[in-house]
């Protein structure tokens, strides 16, 4: 009886971590910049990540399995954090820059860089 | 319970082909990251599933190394967009004296 309770939780909770994950990724597909985005990404997908494990708690085996759950959840968080931090300071740099469809001379770089032309050397007031 | 599981892991993962189109559309390519971050996460919130629906705990392990590979691949862009964006900074003309024609 004890184990159905917590199949129940179990399921509760897995379901709510499943459709924060799916908010998660409207949101990535439907905000309007990327700062909003990366906002999506890295805060509701991990809380629905984190819901999932609590939910899967019971699930695994003690001690080992709870163990590498509690890890696999804390180094998502840590590497969302890290990765929005970084990623936002990328698009604020210019990597949040639409691509032009003319890049062809750009050597396989990203369009990473502001569109702006390069000021050649000596092109200055004559 | 393990069937449930295993159907919630499914819809993970057509959660996440559907957030893959961003990969499609993003007019940038910190946004096509991203959707390389989603495909990470959501991909440890699948193998998590299938890990505890199948009652296999060595699944847990590949998690855990999906969580490290998408945590470095994203550090990685950081690092290739920096050194992208100083190859590109526009270099200072030199200095000119005095106006000497």
């Amino acid at each position: 009886m004890i184990g159905s309770i917590v199949d129940g939780f179990s399921a509760v909770v897995v379901a709510l971590g499943v459709l924060f994950f799916a908010l998660g990724t409207l949101g990535l597909l439907r905000f309007a910049d990327a700062p909003s985005r990366l906002h999506a990404l890295t805060k509701v997908d991990n809380l629905g990540l984190g819901l999932i494990v609590l939910g899967l708690l019971p699930q695994v085996a003690f001690p080992l399995g709870t163990l590498k759950l509690i890890a696999v959840w804390l180094l998502a968080l840590l590497a969302g954090a890290t990765t929005g931090q970084l990623l936002g300071t990328a698009v604020i740099a210019g990597a949040g820059n639409p691509s032009p469809a003319s890049r062809a001379d750009d050597a396989g770089h990203a369009d990473l860089a502001p569109a702006d032309p390069p000021v050649l050397p000596g092109a200055g007031p004559t | 319970m393990s069937a449930y599981l295993l159907a919630m892991a499914a819809v993970v993962l057509v959660v996440v082909a559907v957030g893959l189109a961003r990969l499609l559309a993003g007019p940038t390519a910190a946004d096509r990251l991203m959707a390389a971050q989603l495909l990470g996460s959501g991909g440890v919130a699948a193998l998590l599933l299938l890990g505890a629906g199948t009652g296999d705990d060595g699944v847990l392990d590949l998690a855990l190394l999906l969580v490290l590979l998408a945590a470095f691949a994203g550090v990685a862009f950081v690092l290739g967009a920096a050194r992208a964006s100083a190859d590109t900074t526009p270099e200072q003309p030199p200095e000119t004296g005095p106006g000497a024609p």
